[in-house]
């Protein structure tokens, strides 16, 4: 351990996959989606992405907060418990 | 060179010596001829350092924090109710193992207010992962100023300081101080050389969040590191006899007319120049008492006082400290360690003068104390 937990090599965050804290798991609807990008802008995991024209969620990040769905206008999202 | 001047001027011309790039600062009686003083060397164009001028305690401390993060010498000093303004970050610094160095001239808490001299506000942050050393006389602040930064920037240590003076009573005090040197102060203080620093083109993480499975870890370590700069407590002293010509007992504690005595109290700061005339006038009498001059609080020095102890039949400790609901903090160290009668006394809060008269009384009383105990000496 260094003093004062000093992390010197950068990435860490990446490693502590943050997923793992989940309890709702945010499901996404492609046929309601409008792909306005909202979900995109409010995630404050920053865990969604906009990828090969789907909005997808990166669940090794995405610590289940809801916001995507409570924000999304098409209301495409729903949030299911993860032990579903 | 010799010069009369304070305990505040001679902390400043300590950290003008010690050339730190940042101080911050914020006044609050009695410590703000500190900052002060130091403020007039910067605009006499005399010292480099940046001075930043905040709006509180709490912002004041974090000024120094983030400067020393980013691998500069920084300095602050400040005082009671200031100290506890700066409660929280307190802790943030000592946790990060930066090594930034304050003054403190005691004063007392509210309420009620007072603004005169106790040890309560630096004792309040007993816990808080500083080093504390607590001075004499104008000349000990100053050498213990340029002490502080060599313990607490060595790379097994990295532990802050604060050199605590008692307000008024030696903040205010002029006498004839003895100024090292700037190619002496260098020779003993080698450049701050940090060992983790904020660099854009090396990114690290300071202050991360720690899970309770590394929480505790981190907590020893940074105790283990306080408690090993004891030795180079000692060191640092000696080393600076070598170099500047003084020293300060072992720079743990300094006894006086200890070898020999029955009896002894234990103190810290400008009481113990009262006690040595009483040590004296008692010694004049045939009767064998001793000072223990207790100027290492943290990390407290368990082993050498036990052997101070040793040859002694009764001990008094006087605490400007009370801890409301138990005991002052230097009798709790105290009586966990000694075999023989240890006698609490509370004096000196809020400014009350404790004189000879009633170091009398304490010697006359541990006299025959058979037991530990403890009262308050109005």
């Amino acid at each position: 351990m260094k003093e004062g937990a000093v992390i010197d090599k950068p990435g860490s965050s990446i490693r502590n996959k943050t997923g793992g804290w989940r309890a709702m798991r945010p499901i996404i609807d492609q046929k309601k989606c409008i792909k306005c990008g909202t979900c995109w802008l409010q995630c404050p995991a920053v865990a969604i992405y906009l990828k090969k024209g789907k909005i997808t969620v990166d669940y090794d990040y995405c610590k289940g907060c809801g916001i995507c769905a409570y924000e999304c206008p098409a209301k495409a999202i729903k949030m299911i418990k993860e032990e579903k | 060179m010799k010069k009369i001047i304070s305990a505040s001027e001679a902390i400043a011309l300590g950290v003008k010596l010690c050339n730190p790039k940042v101080v911050s600062i914020y006044p609050i009686t009695p410590q703000t001829m500190i900052p002060e003083r130091i403020a007039d060397f910067v605009y006499d164009g005399e010292f480099d350092a940046e001075l930043v001028n905040v709006e509180s305690e709490h912002s004041a401390l974090s000024v120094c924090l983030g400067a020393q993060a980013t691998g500069v010498r920084t300095f602050i000093a400040t005082a009671s109710q200031g100290l506890e303004l700066m409660h929280e970050i307190l802790f943030v610094v000592s946790g990060m193992r930066l090594p930034v160095v304050m003054a403190i001239a005691n004063r007392a808490l509210s309420a009620p207010i007072s603004i005169w001299n106790d040890h309560q506000d630096s004792i309040s942050a007993r816990d808080s992962g500083w080093m504390q050393f607590y001075v004499e006389t104008p000349q000990e602040a100053l050498d213990t100023v340029i002490m502080a930064y060599k313990i607490a920037e060595d790379h097994k240590i990295l532990t802050p300081a604060m050199v605590c003076l008692d307000g008024y009573t030696l903040s205010h005090v002029y006498e004839p101080v003895d100024i090292p040197s700037q190619k002496q102060v260098d020779s003993f203080l080698p450049k701050y050389t940090p060992k983790y620093k904020l660099d854009p083109k090396k990114p690290l993480t300071m202050g991360p969040i720690a899970p309770p499975n590394i929480y505790m870890e981190i907590k020893k370590e940074q105790h283990a590191a306080m408690n090993s700069a004891l030795p180079l407590i000692k060191k640092a002293n000696s080393d600076f006899k070598k170099i500047i010509g003084r020293k300060y007992g072992d720079g743990l504690i300094e006894g006086y007319k200890t070898k020999d005595a029955d009896f002894a109290i234990i103190a810290m700061g400008t009481i113990c120049g009262t006690i040595r005339t009483v040590v004296d006038e008692f010694r004049k009498k045939g009767k064998s008492v001793g000072l223990i001059k207790l100027k290492t609080f943290r990390p407290f020095p368990e082993e050498r006082l036990k052997k101070e102890l040793d040859n002694l039949k009764g001990v008094a400790v006087i605490d400007r400290d009370i801890s409301v609901g138990q005991e002052g903090a230097v009798f709790t160290e105290v009586k966990s360690i000694a075999d023989i009668p240890v006698h609490s006394f509370i004096a000196g809060l809020g400014g009350r003068d404790v004189r000879p008269k009633h170091i009398r009384t304490i010697f006359k009383k541990i006299e025959w104390a058979k037991k530990t105990k403890k009262e308050w000496l109005l």
